[in-house]
C-alpha cells in the first residue's frame, strides 16, 4: 500500500519534471506559437484582473481596519500605512494573487487540457504533427510567469488604495500621513521580494495545472477530479514555494 | 513480408525522392510490423504481430473490443512504443525515433480518430486546415483553397464556418476525414470510423474512405468491428466518370488489394482477403461473422 503510494508519487514527480524540461526546451527552440502566447497573456492576465482587483481592494481595506483597531491601543493609528504596505508588498499581495490565479487559472487549464486528453484531441494534435507541450503548455506557462507579477503589482497598488480609503474615511487619518507612512515602510529589498516571488509562483501554478490536465484519465469524471486536484495542488504549492523563497531571500538579503 | 523496407534517407550523392513511388517503386511496403509485442503492466495488448501494408492498398483490422486494434494505429503514429519488434513507416523506424523526429513521419500520415476528435474550440475551417495553418508556411489563400477543396470532397462545403458542436455525428466524422486528408498524406489511418452511426451515414463514411483510397491513391488502415462496413470498403471501388464520382463493386483484382486481419486476444488469427474471410471455416471467425 505505502510502496504503491510512494511509487505513484515518484512517478508524478518524474512526469512533472519531464514536463518542466520539455517546457524549457520549448522556450528556446522552434517551433514557437506566438499567437497562442498572446492569447494566453490575455486569458491569464487580463482575464484574472477583476478577481485580483477585488481581492487586493478588500484585503487592503480589511488590513487597515484590523490594524487600525490594534494600533489605536498604542496610540499609533498613523502607522496603519506602514503595516498595510509592508504586508501587501511582501506577503499578502503575492500570495493572495497567486491563490486567486491558482483557483481561476489552474482549474481552467486542468479542465481544458483534461477534456482534450479524454476526447483524444491531444493525440489528434500529435498525429497532426504538433507537439502539445509547445502548442499548449509553453504559451500558458510563459503567460503565468509574466502575468502573475503584473497582477501582483496591481493587487499591491489597489490594496494600498483600499487601505487608504478605510484609513482616511473611517480611521480619520490624514491622507498625506497615510501615504508617507506607506512609502516609509517600503525598503527596496521588500519590493524586490514582492516582485521576484510571483515569477516563481506563476510558474508553479500554471505548470501544475498543465501537468494535472495532461495526466487526466477516466472520462468526464476524471476531468472533474483533475480540476479539483489542480486547484488543491497549486494552492498548497503556492504556500510552500512562498515559504521557501521567503526563507531563501531572508538568508540572501537580510 | 513482400519486400525488405529500405530507408529513403537522402545522402550527398542521392537526390531526395519526390514521391513514395520514386522512393520504393509500385508495390512497395509503406507500413511494416515485424513481430511487434506490447503489454500494459500484466495485460498483453499485442503479441507477435506482423503485417505489411502495400502502397495504395487497404488493411482492415477486425476483432472484439479490447483485442488491440486501436493500439496498432497508435504504434504506427508513434503515440505508443512497442516492447518488442520493429515498426517501419515510410522507411523510418518509428519504434526508435524521438518525438521531434516522429513529427516528420507524421507529416505523411493522416488519422481519423474514433468520434472524430475535432478541436471543439475551432471552426470546421480551422480544424480542417489546422496542419496547413500551423505547421506549414503556405499562404493563407492557398490554405483556404485547400480547405474548401477537401470539404467539397466530403460534401460539407457549406459547413465551413460551423463549430463542431453544431454538426451531427456523421458530419463530424466526415470533417475528421477532411482534416486527415488536407495535407495530402499518403497513408490514412481510421479508428472505428463508423461506430455509433446509423447504416446510411455509415455507408457515406465508407464511400469517403473508398474515394480517398482510389481517387487520391492513399494507403489505408481501417480498424473496425462493423463487418458490413469492412466488407463494403473491401469490395467497392471509386471511379470518376464525366467529372462525377461513382462508387461501384470492385473487380476481383481490386478486391485483393484489401486485406483483413482478425485479432483475437492480442494475436493475429486470420489474414486474407474478403473472399477468403467469407470462406473461412474457423469457429471464432464464423462466430464473429455471424
Amino acid at each position: 500500500m505505502i510502496e504503491q503510494w510512494l511509487k505513484n508519487a515518484f512517478l508524478e514527480l518524474q512526469e512533472y519534471l519531464r514536463l518542466c524540461l520539455a517546457f524549457a526546451r520549448g522556450v528556446v527552440t522552434r517551433p514557437f506559437y506566438h499567437r497562442d502566447v498572446i492569447e494566453q497573456f490575455d486569458a491569464i492576465g487580463v482575464g484574472s484582473l477583476t478577481v485580483v482587483l477585488l481581492t487586493g481592494m478588500f484585503t487592503g481595506m480589511v488590513l487597515a481596519l484590523q490594524s487600525g483597531v490594534t494600533l489605536d491601543q498604542f496610540g499609533a493609528r498613523s502607522m496603519v500605512g506602514r503595516l498595510v504596505s509592508a504586508s501587501m508588498v511582501k506577503e499578502l499581495g503575492p500570495v493572495l494573487t497567486a491563490l486567486m490565479v491558482a483557483g481561476r487559472v489552474a482549474s481552467g487549464i486542468a479542465a481544458e487540457l483534461g477534456s482534450m486528453v479524454v476526447t483524444d484531441q491531444i493525440n489528434a494534435l500529435r498525429a497532426l504533427g504538433t507537439d502539445p507541450v509547445r502548442k499548449l503548455v509553453v504559451p500558458r506557462i510563459l503567460a503565468g510567469i509574466l502575468m502573475v507579477p503584473v497582477l501582483t503589482v496591481v493587487a499591491d497598488s489597489i490594496g494600498m488604495l483600499g487601505g487608504a480609503i478605510i484609513t482616511v474615511w473611517q480611521l480619520r487619518v490624514a491622507r498625506s500621513v497615510y501615504w508617507n507612512s506607506v512609502v516609509e515602510a517600503l525598503y527596496i529589498e521588500d519590493v524586490w521580494m514582492g516582485i521576484i516571488k510571483p515569477f516563481f509562483l506563476g510558474f508553479v501554478i500554471v505548470s501544475i495545472g498543465c501537468h494535472v490536465g495532461l495526466r487526466t484519465r477516466g472520462g468526464t469524471q476524471g476531468v472533474g477530479r483533475a480540476t479539483t486536484n489542480a486547484v488543491v495542488a497549486a494552492s498548497v504549492a503556492v504556500l510552500a514555494v512562498d515559504f521557501f523563497l521567503t526563507k531563501l531571500m531572508f538568508v540572501m538579503w537580510y | 513480408m513482400e519486400r525488405a523496407p529500405q530507408s529513403p534517407t537522402p545522402s550527398a550523392e542521392y537526390d531526395a525522392p519526390v514521391t513514395l513511388e520514386d522512393a520504393f517503386g509500385p508495390g512497395a511496403p509503406v507500413v511494416v510490423f515485424d513481430r511487434v509485442s506490447l503489454a500494459f503492466d500484466d495485460k498483453v495488448v499485442l503479441e507477435d504481430i506482423s503485417f505489411t501494408l502495400i502502397l495504395g492498398h487497404t488493411k482492415i483490422f477486425l476483432g472484439a473490443s479490447g483485442a488491440g486494434k486501436s493500439t496498432i494505429l497508435k504504434l504506427i503514429l508513434g503515440l505508443l512504443r512497442p516492447d518488442a519488434g520493429v515498426i517501419w513507416v515510410n522507411g523510418e523506424r518509428v519504434d526508435q525515433l524521438r518525438e521531434d523526429e516522429l513529427m516528420k513521419v507524421r507529416a505523411d500520415l493522416g488519422m481519423v480518430f474514433q468520434e472524430g476528435a475535432l478541436f471543439d474550440s475551432l471552426t470546421v475551417r480551422e480544424n480542417v486546415g489546422y496542419k496547413l495553418f500551423e505547421e506549414t508556411d503556405l499562404p493563407l489563400a492557398q490554405v483556404n483553397r485547400r480547405v474548401e477543396e477537401v470539404l467539397g470532397f466530403v460534401g460539407l462545403a457549406e459547413y465551413i464556418d460551423r463549430m463542431p458542436s453544431e454538426l451531427s455525428g456523421g458530419q463530424r466524422r466526415r470533417v475528421a476525414i477532411a482534416r486527415a486528408m488536407a495535407a495530402k498524406p499518403r497513408i490514412v489511418l481510421y479508428d472505428e470510423p463508423t461506430t455509433g452511426l446509423d447504416p446510411i451515414t455509415s455507408i457515406t463514411i465508407d464511400e469517403e474512405i473508398i474515394k480517398l483510397r482510389d481517387l487520391e491513391n492513399v494507403s489505408s488502415i481501417v480498424v473496425t468491428h462493423q463487418l458490413r462496413d469492412a466488407f463494403y470498403i473491401a469490395t467497392h471501388t471509386a471511379v470518376r466518370e464525366n467529372g462525377r464520382i461513382r462508387v461501384l463493386p470492385a473487380d476481383p483484382k481490386k478486391e485483393k488489394q484489401a486485406e483483413f486481419i482478425m485479432l483475437k486476444e492480442a494475436r493475429v488469427v486470420f489474414e486474407g482477403n474478403a473472399a477468403e474471410l467469407s470462406a473461412s471455416s474457423d469457429t471464432y471467425l464464423r462466430t464473429f461473422l455471424g
